[in-house]
């Protein structure tokens, strides 16, 4: 499994390498101007200088090059530097990812906006997979009943209503009529005692019931697939005919070996996590990474914006990975060599 | 042989609901198996034979209560089984176990050799930890496996092996009766004579009975103390081995006889084939009268009228055929 890993990283490298290129070469393709949103009384000599400062006079692979150096050999020695305090060769005039609208490095943006992203959009996946687990594994013992059939009706309409329209109906119902929640995240908002907690609940109950609901409505059908997979199989008469207990069938035999295929699916849903959920994080405000992506987007602020998918791609490789581990460890039957 | 019966099985019946259109209501059943009675003494092995889908796999697990039986009676050793529920019917696992088909399926993919034995003992009995392991090495070592793949997963054994080792499973509790269904259909032939050997060397030392549900004639004519011929979820016939196969009764039971090849090739030239006409039934909608009419080359108006009764003959044997006297 160790030798296993380590190739797959291994194989991974040259992967990375041509993805962060692609993502290069798009973004350099598209005819988006970092100068196209300042006043239009700037004349055009001006907008060509900043150009210049930017660095946008080089060509094409320089640019390129300097991007690899400054991600993978400056950003992880400023790391080491901050993380033991130590200083290595001349780390005052090493260049950092600069963001071109902020002017400041783009690693540090993504530090602070991580936790509001992990907090909201990792809760939701929690609180996702907490409901569509029982859920799924329900309707599946007893299918087409009452509750499979209501289950079934709202995990479609969680999976078929976008989530920037259940996110509004919300804020409209809590928010503007009922007054009982804040359609607006604060995210200066500190926990400091029970009142103060009990706000932060409060504003990050929207948000994550949008994104859990969609999440929910996904997996539980997973999970009830798998469940309905494994309930008609021969080793759950074996444990019946074993005399073992309904609820020990169901949980030790049925459950266990329908977790399997979730699981993975799960492991593969977690970069989305860090992606932030662009929509639901604009409708509420919240200042995540996937609200620095758009705002970059919209700015042509392209290192920003290569950085941040460049880290997407980075993790959906790595949580591609897990997933394959993890099925190998739940799973007796795969082995890799 | 003690002439105690084990099993008792009275009118014993298990039908399927069958649901049809948008709203899924039912619109009929598939009589799986129809009004069967037979009984087992200990220690004998009663073989039920019959071809794919007559029901003999549902009547092992109806009378196992894996299945809720539409109608009839199951006694075990006397107690009347058809109403246990919960409890009490795990309780009486202990005493009837079943060897499944397919010995790929039956086994939790997931757990280790030793787990799936002793899942019975932590169920059932109080047994310590160290107990239990070494009952687990003792069953592998009966049904003859190297008590070291106790760690091992079943997806590492091959056919023969792993129905070893659901034999192992059934036999954890010591149970008296084993419904083994076709234990050996999935097994290659040279494999198939060792798991049979295995069951009688079990049951000579157990004192077990069983019944063993079979299509293939030959090996239920070597374990099968008696034997009851099944045709679309009914018993047509049943009787002691000597007699059933030196001279069956009834029509369906001649024809099947028929089929099995001689290994004689002088004698396979003479062999007289009943070929039988047309297809079984659908057992959602079975022919009225006797069920086998529409095939029978010998059957008669009442045939197809009324139901045959089941019979018991002057030579012990039981039949359900109008035209045999």
């Amino acid at each position: 499994m160790l030798n296993y890993t380590i190739r797959r990283l291994l194989f991974a490298i040259p992967t990375l390498l041509v993805i962060s290129f692609i993502i290069f070469a798009i973004l350099d393709l598209a005819p988006s101007d970092p100068t196209g949103n300042l006043p239009l009384t700037i004349p055009p000599e001006v907008r060509e200088k900043i150009r210049l400062s930017l660095g946008l006079g080089e060509p094409f692979p320089i640019r390129y090059l300097k991007w690899l150096q400054q991600f993978f050999i400056n950003e992880p020695l400023n790391l080491i530097e901050q993380w033991f305090g130590v200083s290595i060769g001349d780390s005052e005039n090493r260049l950092r990812v600069q963001s071109w609208a902020t002017r400041s490095p783009v690693v540090d943006l993504i530090v602070e906006r991580m936790p509001q992203t992990l907090w909201v959009v990792g809760m939701s996946y929690v609180v996702g997979i907490l409901i569509a687990i029982p859920i799924g594994v329900i309707s599946a013992y007893k299918q087409y009943s009452v509750f499979d059939q209501v289950g079934t009706f709202i995990s479609m309409v969680g999976f078929s209503v976008p989530t920037f329209f259940t996110g509004l109906v919300m804020i409209v119902i809590f928010s503007s009529t009922l007054g009982w929640l804040p359609s607006i995240y604060d995210t200066t908002h500190k926990v400091t005692d029970l009142a103060s907690f009990w706000f932060q609940v409060k504003q990050m109950i929207m948000p994550v019931m949008v994104l859990a609901l969609f999440n929910a409505s996904q997996l539980s059908r997973f999970m009830r697939a798998s469940m309905l997979d494994n309930l008609s199989q021969d080793y759950v008469r074996t444990a019946r005919a074993k005399g073992l207990k309904e609820r020990a069938v169901l949980l030790i035999h049925v459950l266990r070996n329908s977790l399997i295929p979730v699981v993975t699916v799960i492991a593969l849903g977690i970069p989305q996590i860090f992606g932030g959920a662009i929509i639901t994080e604009q409708i509420f405000r919240v200042n995540g990474l996937g609200q620095l992506l758009i705002i970059g987007i919209q700015g042509a602020d392209i290192p920003l914006v290569q950085t941040l998918t460049f880290i997407f791609a980075v993790l959906i490789v790595l949580f591609n990975l897990v997933a394959d581990i993890v099925y190998g460890i739940l799973d007796p039957r795969i082995r890799y060599e | 042989m003690s002439t105690e019966s084990i099993l008792r099985v009275e009118g014993l019946s298990m039908y399927f609901p069958v649901y049809q259109g948008v709203m899924r209501k039912q619109v009929g059943e598939i009589k799986a198996v129809d009004d069967v009675s037979f009984s087992i003494t200990k220690g004998e092995t009663l073989g039920l034979v019959g071809e794919s889908g007559c029901g003999k796999s549902t009547t092992g697990r109806a009378i196992l209560k894996l299945y809720e039986p539409t109608a009839g009676r199951i006694e075990l050793e006397g107690r009347d089984i058809t109403e246990l529920e919960g409890d009490e019917l795990r309780a009486i696992r202990t005493d009837m176990q079943m060897i499944f088909q397919d010995p790929q399926a039956c086994l939790n993919p997931r757990m280790t050799v030793g787990s799936i034995i002793a899942e019975p003992l932590d169920e059932h009995t109080r047994l310590k930890r160290r107990q239990k392991r070494e009952r687990v090495r003792e069953l592998l070592d009966a049904v003859g496996m190297n008590p070291d793949f106790e760690n091992r997963y079943p997806h590492e054994f091959s056919g023969g092996q792993r129905q070893r080792i659901g034999i192992a499973r059934a036999l954890a509790l010591e149970p008296k009766f084993i419904v083994c269904d076709e234990p050996i259909a999935a097994l290659d032939v040279s494999i198939q004579a060792q798991v049979v050997n295995l069951l009688e060397d079990l049951q000579n030392k157990h004192n077990l009975t069983y019944l063993f549900i079979s299509h293939d004639l030959s090996m239920v004519r070597h374990i099968a103390d008696r034997i009851a011929v099944m045709y679309l979820g009914r018993l047509v016939e049943l009787a002691p081995r000597q007699q059933l196969y030196s001279m069956p009764r009834h029509p369906y039971t001649k024809a099947l006889l028929s089929a099995v090849p001689e290994p004689d090739p002088a004698r396979e030239a003479l062999r007289e084939r009943i070929i039988l006409k047309g297809d079984v039934p659908s057992p959602a909608n079975p022919p009225s009268g006797c069920n086998f009419s529409t095939r029978c080359p010998i059957a008669e108006d009442k045939c197809r009228r009324e139901t045959p009764a089941w019979r018991e003959m002057d030579d012990g044997r039981f039949v359900a055929c109008h035209m045999v006297q």
